[in-house]
């Protein structure tokens, strides 16, 4: 007979399946997580009820303020299985009050755990402009002197402005199945046809950006186990790492970026990357497990990199 | 004087025509066409190997392009119609007439032309009932068939999915019939002769390798919890209860959670070995984690699975395999094997009525029968006892003397009391009793009948139906556990009550089992990537089940 | 969307004293649950909003079924639904019910 569920388990929980107060609970000290904006404020979409469609209590996302290892951190869990995670006005507005919050209460990070599809199409301009004001803000915790780090691991992936949102970030962690893009995949085969990218290819779409690609080229600065822990010690080992936010960073980041599009501007696939990266079966590393993996990020260096 | 050559002599007045296109035995994809028109004589009847999982597309669609002035009437008897152009033929009048068993996909397309005439149907069939009538009134007088690849001689390797194959040839070429096999490659040697070449008289390459569908992978991820309670259930509450080793699952999501709780929940209540060792069953992925730990001892396969063929060959003693290593599967053998071996059937259905007749016949939509009315009948040729087989039957059967009792085959029904989008699966009527009205069939498809089930399992509890004692007991067993359905809510409540503390309805609390504990940590393998560590890589899903 | 609202006595209270508890997630054929201890202890109130129409007596006898198993004296019941099937609905009171326990 199975026992009651014996509370929280960060080594076995899987990231990927946890909800976001789940994820909060597992990755955060014990009890130490207090939440602003709870569910029993009933701060719910003023607009989905105008489209027949439910609500939720937090509008899809959970911020607060806990501990990590006992320093006081900020911290704000999208719930992708809500609506894909998206953005409306409350859900935005949650963050962004977040990230001010954080520019005076200056703790040792800010963490967001990112599981979205992008902005809720039915609160389209509320989103897009909270997405604009998040980027923002996480500017100024970042030239305050915080990390604001991303977790991504979850069901939504990290998608449209969720994915600017992580480019604005000191650093990433992320797992196999995260995935990080601003267009989706369904997005480009729309827009370009299934002969270029055929979103039902599950594998391709994971070539090209799933978790294990964004590592490989230093779009993600860690790679994750899909449990709570994994995600919890790589959390603590890129706060201690976060780059400063100055001209110098920024012009290295740039200085990476321009680099990138022109070795890898041509290529057709994730695997053509890889291999001009120096990956010596690129077709294996879908299937590594994720000691083979690091190695192999280990030897080829591009990875690693103190721009963002 | 009479003569008794008549059919040989025709068969050879077709192999010449053939021949005239055929280099050997062998004739070019672009010949294909005018290969089937050089054989076929109006009103043949031809099984066009349309199986559960491949499909000789390659010959479906040379047949739809021959000219109906030459080949029409045709008399189809084969087990699937899967592919459109099993049923572009009947539009065409090249084919008139059908015997088959199963139409999945093109169930409602098969309901539409049932309906306005374009098909002249014999009858839907389980599929040991339709290769059975393939040796007695419904023999082919050509088959076409597929394979992976075959020599000049027309050796030919079926491959892991042999499926229907041997049934058909058997049947075809020993009564004067005519072989066509579609190859993926023509090779100087097959790597196993599945069909022996002078059973084939023709062999065309095809365009390209023939079709087959992942039918039998279930993502771990997409399981529930209310079918993970039911699962649990299921195992302490019929296989632990009943000692069930030789059995067959359905492909459902219900007894694929079964599949992932052996080596977890089992484990746990003691079960290893005593429950669930041999299978008739197609090589199911969620079956992996079972394998692994040490559960299953065998498994003879229906037909394969796509992606795991390479584990297949590394787990020989589990599964049948040929000296050149890959998966044997036999359709009509494992069919069999499930009617007649195996102690319990269990799989879902789609509505339940207040009798217990079930069926996956929706009112717009003919799906046929396939396998599981065969494997969920209670077998009156069985002879050899078992403990499960015959506590199932002194259930049933309280009266007369011990040594002429007959056991019962245990025929379980798996089902959530609600389906998707909210649609009750508990029903007075069967939407089967309409359809067969409407489209004027004599008997409506019922999959499994009454008489035929012995438990009904939902998130509710477990309906014993061989402790019933009268219509009354039965018809508020089934409400019992029939959930929020309008069915349920319905119930006798004093009565359910009355037959809970009769053992015939047991609730989860009933059986120990709290459901607040049926979590997906419960599972082995919560991923499809799961499901390939487990097989230590050797697993190779298909790109649609991929998040990696 | 419909609104659905119930209301009961129990002869007790719901055991414990956690203030209030949250469980599951809006989503396709899922729902939350938001518990939480605002009512006198012999008084429950379950509000449902339900994107699906026409279900009235089913979450009825859902909810008389709970509030018989669990007496959840004293607790207030919001449900956003997102077209969960009733024993899904019924699995996740009584997981909040559990959770106000604890």
């Amino acid at each position: 007979m199975a026992g009651p569920s014996a509370g929280p388990d960060r080594d076995r929980l899987s990231w990927y399946e946890a909800s976001a107060r789940q994820r909060l609970d597992a990755l955060l000290d014990p009890g130490s997580f207090t939440e602003a904006l709870g569910p029993e404020e009933r701060r719910m979409s003023p607009h989905l009820p105008l489209f027949d469609l439910p609500r939720a209590f937090d509008d899809g996302i959970v911020v607060g303020t806990g501990t990590l290892d006992g320093r006081p951190v900020y911290v704000a869990a999208q719930e992708g299985r809500f609506m894909g995670g998206a953005f409306g006005e409350v859900h935005g507005g949650k963050l962004v009050g977040l990230l001010r919050a954080a520019v005076e209460g200056r703790p040792a990070a800010v963490l967001l755990l990112l599981d979205t599809g992008g902005v809720r199409l039915q609160e389209a301009n509320a989103g897009e402009t909270a997405i604009a004001e998040a980027m923002r803000a996480i500017t100024e915790v970042r030239a305050a002197g915080v990390p604001v780090v991303g977790l991504i691991g979850g069901r939504a992936g990290c998608f449209g402005g969720g994915g600017l949102i992580a480019g604005t970030c000191s650093r990433l962690a992320v797992s196999e199945g995260g995935r990080i893009s601003v267009s989706g995949p369904e997005v480009i085969e729309t827009n370009k046809g299934a002969e270029e990218f055929d979103s039902k290819d599950r594998a391709l779409v994971w070539r090209t950006m799933g978790g294990k690609h964004r590592r490989l080229i230093g779009g993600a600065d860690a790679f994750c186990d899909d449990t709570i822990a994994s995600f919890r010690a790589a959390a603590l080992s890129l706060i201690a790492d976060a780059p400063a936010f100055d001209l110098d960073t920024l012009m290295a980041e740039q200085a990476r970026l321009r680099e990138r599009i022109e070795r890898f501007g041509e290529c057709r696939d994730g695997t053509e990357i890889w291999a001009r990266l120096g990956v010596n079966d690129p077709d294996a590393v879908p299937s590594l497990d994720t000691r083979a993996f690091d190695e192999t990020v280990a030897r080829i260096g591009e990875a690693a990199h103190d721009a963002r | 004087m009479a003569d008794w050559r008549g059919e040989r002599k025709a068969r050879d007045a077709r192999l010449e025509a053939g021949r005239a296109l055929a280099r050997g035995k062998v004739v070019p994809s672009g010949e294909a066409t005018a290969l089937l028109e050089a054989i076929l004589r109006p009103g043949d009847r031809v099984c066009l190997e349309g199986d559960n999982q491949k499909q000789a597309d390659c010959l479906a669609r040379a047949l739809c392009r021959c000219d109906p002035e030459r080949v029409h009437g045709l008399h189809m008897v084969q087990s699937g119609i899967v592919l459109p152009e099993h049923l572009d033929v009947f539009e065409t009048g090249i084919a008139e007439r059908l015997d088959y068993s199963y139409s999945g996909p093109q169930g409602a397309r098969v309901a539409r032309m049932l309906y306005g005439g374009q098909i002249k149907l014999g009858a839907v069939h389980t599929y040991l009932e339709l290769f059975a009538r393939y040796f007695i009134d419904l023999t082919p007088h050509v088959a076409l068939i597929a394979g992976v690849c075959a020599d000049r001689e027309g050796n030919l390797y079926t491959g892991p999915n042999t499926e229907d194959t041997p049934t058909i040839v058997e049947a075809t070429h020993f009564k004067n019939g005519v072989v066509v096999a579609q190859v993926n490659e023509i090779v100087d040697r097959v790597p196993r002769v599945d069909i022996p070449g002078d059973r084939v008289d023709f062999v065309v390459e095809a365009d390209t390798p023939f079709f087959v569908e992942p039918l039998f992978t279930r993502d771990p991820a997409l399981m529930t919890e209310t079918q993970i309670l039911i699962a649990m259930m299921a195992i302490k509450g019929i296989y632990a209860e009943y000692g069930v080793r030789r059995l067959n699952h359905g492909i459902g999501f219900g007894t694929a959670a079964i599949e992932l709780l052996l080596p977890t929940y089992g484990e746990k209540l003691g079960l290893k070995g005593e429950i669930a060792t041999h299978f008739a069953l197609n090589p199911h992925p969620t079956l992996i984690p079972a394998i692994e730990s040490g559960w299953v001892k065998q498994v003879h396969c229906f037909g394969s699975e796509v992606g795991m063929d390479r584990y297949i060959r590394e787990r020989p003693d589990v599964f049948f395999t040929g000296a050149d290593g890959s998966l044997r599967s036999n359709r009509a053998l494992c069919q069999t094997a499930g009617l007649y071996a195996c102690d319990m059937f269990i799989g879902a259905t789609l509505q339940i009525d207040l009798m217990g007749h079930s069926s996956t016949v929706t009112q717009s939509r003919v799906a046929g029968f396939g396998g599981a009315p065969n494997m969920g009948s209670d077998p009156h040729g069985r002879r050899h006892p078992s403990d499960a087989w015959m506590k199932a039957g002194r259930e049933a059967q309280i009266t007369g003397d011990p040594a002429l009792m007959r056991g019962r085959k245990l025929v379980v029904q798996l089902v959530e009391t609600f389906g998707d989008k909210l649609v009750p699966t508990f029903v007075e009527r069967l939407d089967a009793m309409e359809l067969a009205s409407k489209i004027g069939l004599e008997l409506a498809p019922v999959m499994i009948y009454a008489d035929d089930v012995t438990h009904i399992v939902t998130e509710e509890g477990i309906a014993n139906l061989l402790l019933c004692r009268d219509a009354d007991d039965r018809e508020q067993a089934i409400r019992g556990v029939a959930g929020y359905t309008e069915i349920g809510r319905g119930r006798d409540r004093a009565k359910v009550e009355e037959l809970r503390a009769r053992g015939i309805i047991r609730r989860p609390e009933d059986l120990g089992i709290e459901p607040l504990d049926a979590d997906r940590s419960l599972l082995a393998a919560r991923s499809i990537k799961d499901l390939v560590h487990w097989s230590g890589g050797l697993y190779e899903p298909p790109a649609k089940f991929r998040n990696w | 969307m419909e609104s659905l609202t119930f209301r009961h006595t129990t002869t007790k209270p719901l055991p414990g004293t956690k203030p209030q508890a949250i469980t599951g997630v809006v989503a396709s054929g899922n729902l939350e649950i938001l518990l939480e201890r605002v009512l006198p202890p012999d008084a429950v109130e379950v509000a449902i909003e339900t994107p699906i129409a026409g279900y009235g007596p089913v979450w009825e006898a859902v909810v008389a079924d709970f509030v018989a198993r669990a007496q959840p004296g004293g607790v207030r019941i919001s449900i956003n639904d997102g077209g969960a099937r009733p024993d899904t609905v019924s699995l996740r009171l009584l997981q909040g019910a559990r959770l106000m326990e604890a």
